[in-house]
Order: C-alpha cells, then structure tokens, then sequence
C-alpha cells in the first residue's frame, strides 16, 4: 500500500506533466458519461447525461430538489449499488476505464473515488481512528506511517490546528463544521483521485462553509471534485464548471461564469436567476 | 372547560389503576415467595445435595443443573442467533423471501414450550441419539430462545445508523470489513442483553427441559453433558405438586422459588451491566 500510494503520486504527477503538455483538451478529460440511463425500479431517474471533466477542476451540480443530482453522484462511486432494484445503462469512464465494467472491483473504485455525505458522518471513535479508518481497511499495519498520513489529511483539510491536541478525543465532540472537515480529511486519506461532495454544507452556518469553499479551492490542485449544491451562490463560488439538472435530465454543463451570465437556454437562466426552484 | 378537565382526570386515573394493578401483582408474587422462601435459605440448603427422599437437605444438583444446561444453551443460541440475525439484516435482499422468514421466526417465538420439548424428545434423544441429557435439555432451549436472539440482535443492528455503513463503504471497505468493524461493534451490545434475557428466560423453563434430560432425583452430581441432570424449575414443579408429602416440602419450594427468582433477576442484571459498560467504551 506504502508502495501504491508512492506509485500513484508519481502517476499522479505525470497526469499533471501530460496535462501541461497536452494539446488537445481530450487527453485532459479525467471523467467521461456517456449516454447513461438511471432507474429505480421503473421509474427514470437519470435521462441519457453526456458530460464529460476535466481533470483538476471542480464541477458544480445543481438543480431543483429531486433533480437527480444525489442519484448522479452517488453513480461515479456506485453507492447506489446498496440499493436493491436500481438499474443503469451507459457508461461512466474514469480515466477511460468504465466503472460498470463487470471485472471492475467496486471496492477499486470506492478507494479511488472519495465520497463525503450532506449529513456529516464521523465514526464513533476518535478523531485520530477516524481518519486511520480507511488506511486500516485497507490493509496498512505501518503505525508511523498511519499517523503521518492522518496528520497529512487533517492539514490538508484544514483541520490540523484546530483539533491537533485533541487526536484522541472522540469526534463527536466536534462542532458541525469541523465534523464535516474531519469527513473530507477522512476521504483524502486514501488518496483518492476525484472526490464527491454531495452538499457538504448544506447544515453548516456560513463561517463554516466558508471554510470548506476555501478547503475545495485548494484540493482541486490535486483532486478532480464533483459538487451538488443546492446554493447557487456556492456553485457560482467554488465550480469551474456547471451542471443543471432537471427532472432527471443535464440540461446544460459548461463554465461556471457562463451558466450564470449567459446560459444557452432559458430555463437555466430561470433557475439561476431565481425565477423558480 | 370543566368537562375536559373531568376527561383527563377519569383518563389519567383509569392509566394510574392500571400501572398500580400491574406493580400489586408483582409485589404480592414477591412478597409471597421472599417472606415463605427466605426462612430456609442458609449456606447447607444452596450447597447440599438433597436428602431422604428431598424432605431435607439442599438444591445445589439442581443449581449447577440449571447452570450447567444454560451454557448449552448461549453456545448455540448466541452465535446461530447472531449469524441468523446478520445474514437477515445486513445480506439478506429486501423483499418477500426475507419478510416471510422474518415473520416466520417472529411466530416461533409464539409457539408453546412443550412443543419445543416434544421437538427436542424427536430431534435430540431420539434422532441424534444424544440421549435424555443436559445437551439434549441445553439445545432444545437454545433452540426455543433462537427467536428472542435473532429478533433482539436485529434490532439491535437497525439501531447502527446507515451512515456508517454507507461511510465505510466509500472508504473502499467491503461489505464484510463495514459489517465486522463498523456495524458489530455498535451492536454487541443490544445482541448480547438481547441474548441474556432470552437465557434467562430459559433457565425458569419446565416444558422443554421435562422430556429430554431433567430428573426427579439425583443423589449426585452429573459427570458430564451427556447426563441427566436436575434442574431448578423442575425441582420447584416436583416440590409443589408432584412430592409425596408436599405439605412437608413446602418451604423448600418456596426455597427453589426463591433461588430461580434471584438467579434471574442476577442475569437480567449482568445484562444491564454489560449494555451499560459497553455503551461507555462506544461513546470514548
């Protein structure tokens, strides 16, 4: 694992030379859906999206509520894959490989695809565990390296100064905010390469959701970020790009700045604007 | 304004007969069994063997039957019950299959304990051979508490949140690693006060106990699992109707009585203790 994680830093940084390097913008496409189809049962719940990401942006998604925003998100990690009776037809690649794929092992996936939740959900033990969690599970027994690697996470999700007295105090007794950074650190632990932030500060007040934005600018250096938010204003804050959902359809993704100036059709003009949702 | 007042007041007293109905009867059982029972409780009645035709001496063959049957029966109720109640919850697809077997093991909690008994008579004596013995007795109680453990382990399994399944999952866990170190912690507890009260409920039975290994009246101690063995319900249901000079022998049911009663209470206690200091090290 010690080994796996130094092997995906280098890989890493050589996905960053190329995307220097490349010229054509295709090379520089991390995630790709094409003409997927999402049902629950018989209902549909996602109508043939096409998208595609690049590589070290942030992706904004928004829409009204029951849009299909969760459902799409929770497809890159196939989170859904809990639920009985769901259906899917299309592909999502990440790095050209489709995650459907029946040789693909979810538990991959899951390791490489970060998630954090709307409802912040730290582990009952302490801050310390929480964040070793994911190493432990995936087999790393180095106790040095464990506690580098939570230190690492807990800088980087902004956390470090705040709670670094207290590692082994239980994360319960963390406020709201800090909770849901404590989450992120979690996920960046294992080093995942695009991250799923389904409204992570959808119950925080504004202070600290000002932090996580701040927090989102900073991982898209190294991460590939998918954001549901219900707040515009965040979309229009923290995406590079945009992607508006309705009843189950992509009705328009492009660059943030144009979806809330000049969006191509008229319904994402009221929505943005405010006329309804 | 008066009239709705009037209302509460007949409610609020019909409520209050009912909890005092209830707490009377329990009082007067106990008072009854504690001021009868307590006169012949000393050190020789819990550690003699039974004398001259069990008119005289003590119960201790039918304390450590009574101990010895109930080891019988958390080694197969406590696992079986468990995986049972795992495998329903956590793997198990949700639909009518799983319902219907849900309900099913609801039911079997319903079923009377002589024909749990007669089931143990066929399957454990006969069948399997094993004889009129404590493991005959110990696996037909397990078997009647299997439904109290799978229900109350259940239980005890919906009380985990699904964040933290869902949480370990997209930390790259499998289902098992979320279900082993992220669900199982927060739930032994619930399983095993679960379980504990199942046992307890156990250890007072007669029915089950009657026809596969229990015995009137053994002079001695059993060797091993495969004897027969005495047990305290059985003693206290041969004290009161079946003794020849039950008149004589009176006390020392009220004695058996009073043993069993405590000795349930004592595990129902274990079981609160060990809720209550496992909750504490979970919230650490």
């Amino acid at each position: 694992m010690n080994t796996m994680i130094k092997e995906k830093k280098s890989n890493q940084k050589n996905v960053e030379q190329e995307v220097i390097s490349a010229e054509l913008e295709e090379n520089n496409m991390k995630v790709r859906v094409e003409n997927f189809n999402f049902y629950y049962d018989t209902t549909q719940a996602l109508k043939d999206i096409n998208l595609e990401i690049k590589a070290n942006s942030v992706v904004g998604i928004i829409g009204p509520s029951g849009c299909g925003k969760s459902t799409f998100l929770r497809c890159f990690n196939r989170m859904n894959d809990t639920i009985s009776s769901i259906r899917y037809e299309g592909k999502i690649r990440i790095d050209e490989k489709n995650i459907f794929d029946d040789n693909l092992d979810v538990v991959d996936l899951r390791r490489n695809v970060g998630m954090v939740f709307q409802k912040s959900n730290p582990f009952p033990k302490s801050i310390f565990e929480n964040i070793a969690y994911g190493l432990k599970i995936n087999g790393i027994k180095d106790k040095n390296f464990i506690a580098q690697k939570v230190e690492e996470s807990l800088k980087n999700a902004a956390l470090w100064d705040e709670i670094k007295d207290r590692l082994h105090k239980s994360a319960f007794a963390l406020s709201g905010g800090q909770q849901q950074r404590l989450c992120i650190a979690r996920a960046l632990a294992i080093e995942p390469e695009v991250l799923l932030l389904d409204e992570p500060a959808s119950a925080l007040d504004p202070i600290a959701t000002a932090k996580i934005e701040e927090l989102i600018h900073e991982l898209k250096k190294k991460y590939t970020i998918l954001i549901v938010t219900h707040n515009m204003q965040q979309a229009a804050r923290v995406s590079d790009y945009t992607a508006f959902f309705m009843l189950g359809e992509l009705i328009e993704c492009d660059e943030t700045n144009k979806i809330f100036t000049n969006p191509s059709k008229k319904i994402t003009e009221d929505y943005v604007t405010g006329r309804f949702g | 304004m008066k009239k709705k007042k009037m209302e509460q007041f007949i409610g609020f007293m019909f409520l209050r007969v009912c909890i005092g109905l209830v707490i009377l009867a329990l009082v007067v059982i106990l008072y009854d069994i504690f001021s009868k029972g307590s006169g012949v409780i000393n050190w020789e009645f819990l550690s003699a063997m039974p004398r001259k035709g069990m008119t005289e001496g003590g119960i201790f063959p039918a304390i450590v039957g009574t101990f010895l049957v109930t080891i019988i029966t958390a080694l197969l109720s406590i696992p079986l019950g468990m995986g049972c109640a795992i495998y329903l919850n956590e793997y198990a697809r949700k639909g009518k299959v799983t319902r219907l077997i849900r309900m099913s093991i609801r039911n079997l909690s319903g079923v009377p304990s002589i024909v749990y008994g007669l089931f143990g008579v066929v399957v454990f004596v006969q069948l399997l051979q094993l004889n009129t013995s404590i493991l005959s007795a110990g696996l037909t109680l397990g078997l009647m508490t299997l439904p109290w453990t799978i229900t109350a382990s259940e239980e005890a399994l919906k009380n985990v949140p699904q964040s933290y399944r869902d949480g370990s999952l997209a930390l790259g866990a499998t289902k098992w690693q979320s279900i082993r170190t992220n669900v199982l912690p927060y739930s032994i507890p619930g399983m095993l006060t679960g379980a504990i009260l199942g046992l307890s409920r156990a250890a007072g039975e007669t029915a089950p106990i009657l026809f596969t290994g229990a015995a009137f009246y053994l002079p001695f101690l059993p060797k091993s699992f495969s004897d027969q063995f005495m047990a305290l319900p059985y003693h206290l249901y041969i004290m009161s109707t079946q003794h020849h000079a039950i008149e004589k022998v009176r006390p020392i049911a009220y004695g058996t009585a009073l043993v069993l009663i405590v000795l349930i209470f004592c595990m129902n206690f274990v079981a609160i203790i060990v809720r209550y200091k496992l909750r504490k090290v979970k919230m650490e």
